[in-house]
């Protein structure tokens, strides 16, 4: 089935995305400019230029963060 | 005439192959927003401002990243491992923070209790040498212990950074013996970090010798941030200052500053 969705945990937070989605994918959906954030994926971080090649598979980890107010 | 203050100002402080001319350093956390946070930087007249790394707010009720106040162009970011309690985190977050950033410098903390965010120095000795091994140039968040600072100088790091007193404390520079020896016998730059409330803090905790210092808070939480920037600006280069100029010896008696010749009968 084309539209068929899978599970993964983004930012801790169960998610439901489409089959197939790349990293780049998600973050579009999630209205996320790619430069503005880093990507872990399964605890490996995804450089930018790849983040539309890897895609997502069920149960996969995804965390994007960015910088923040520190000290 | 070149004043004291502008010795202060022109000697360069050299960190891990770069060189900085404000020996005051500030983070960006805990203001009431973000533009008094920007003027509050920019009247500190700091290069270094440190950041935090955490999860993007999906849901968007939070501010959006620091990235968006503050000129990354302007500043050097300096990425911390605020929060982190094991050294496997705390490696964690420095790669994040080395991606995420414009840098290979990372502040390391890690935390051994949550009471008093004392560090865990066998976990940050364990992260020291593994960030150092992956090209970080690691400056290390330490208690005021000579022989914790002297491992992690020779793990490699770029900094030294051990504490006045408890993060976000305020309590001022309880132990200055042993930061002056922690400075005396390490060859890499001390920076105090943590504990400074106010502008004397700042001053006194400069006198002893130490290269810079790291603040927040004192910032964050004056009632006039921006005002406090300016004074803690003044405090650490009077503190340089007086530091190089070399204080006159302290005296358990009082010696008169007049002659004693030419008193009337």
């Amino acid at each position: 089935m084309k539209d068929e969705t899978i599970d993964i945990t983004v930012n801790g937070k169960q998610r439901a995305v489409p089959r197939d989605a790349s990293l780049l994918e998600l973050l579009q959906s999630l209205e996320l400019d790619p430069r503005a954030v880093v990507v872990e994926h399964n605890r490996a971080i995804v450089r930018r230029p790849a983040l539309g090649r890897v895609k997502v598979a069920a149960g996969d980890a995804v965390e994007l963060v960015h910088f923040v107010g520190g000290g | 005439m070149t004043t004291a203050v502008e010795l202060v100002r022109n000697a360069p402080l050299a960190i891990g192959g770069r060189t900085f001319h404000s020996r005051l350093m500030v983070g960006t956390g805990k203001y009431r927003d973000n533009d008094t946070m920007r003027r509050a930087i920019e009247a500190s007249g700091a290069e270094i401002v440190t950041v935090a790394v955490r999860r993007v707010d999906l849901d968007r009720t939070k501010a959006e990243g620091i990235l968006y106040h503050l000129d990354p162009k302007r500043y050097f970011l300096l990425a911390n491992t605020a929060g982190c309690s094991t050294p496997e985190d705390a490696v964690r977050y420095a790669r994040l923070a080395r991606e995420a950033g414009f840098n290979e410098f990372v502040k390391l903390e890690v935390i051994g209790d949550q009471e008093t965010l004392l560090p865990d120095v066998q976990g940050l000795l364990e992260a020291a040498e593994a960030l150092v091994k992956e090209g970080f140039q690691v400056l290390a968040y330490t208690n005021e212990d000579l022989i914790t600072a002297l491992r992690l100088e020779d793990a490699g790091c770029a900094a030294v950074m051990p504490l006045a007193s408890p993060i976000g404390s305020g309590l001022g520079l309880l132990n200055p013996y042993h930061v002056r020896l922690i400075k005396r016998r390490l060859r890499v730059p001390v920076i105090v970090d943590a504990g400074v409330g106010t502008a004397s803090d700042a001053c006194v905790t400069m006198e002893q010798g130490v290269d810079g210092i790291l603040m927040n808070t004192a910032l964050a939480a004056a009632r006039d941030p921006v005002a406090m920037a300016q004074a803690m600006r003044l405090a650490v280069e009077a503190g340089r200052g007086a530091y190089l100029a070399g204080r006159m010896p302290k005296r358990e008696v009082a010696v008169p500053s007049s002659p004693l010749e030419g008193m009337l009968d």
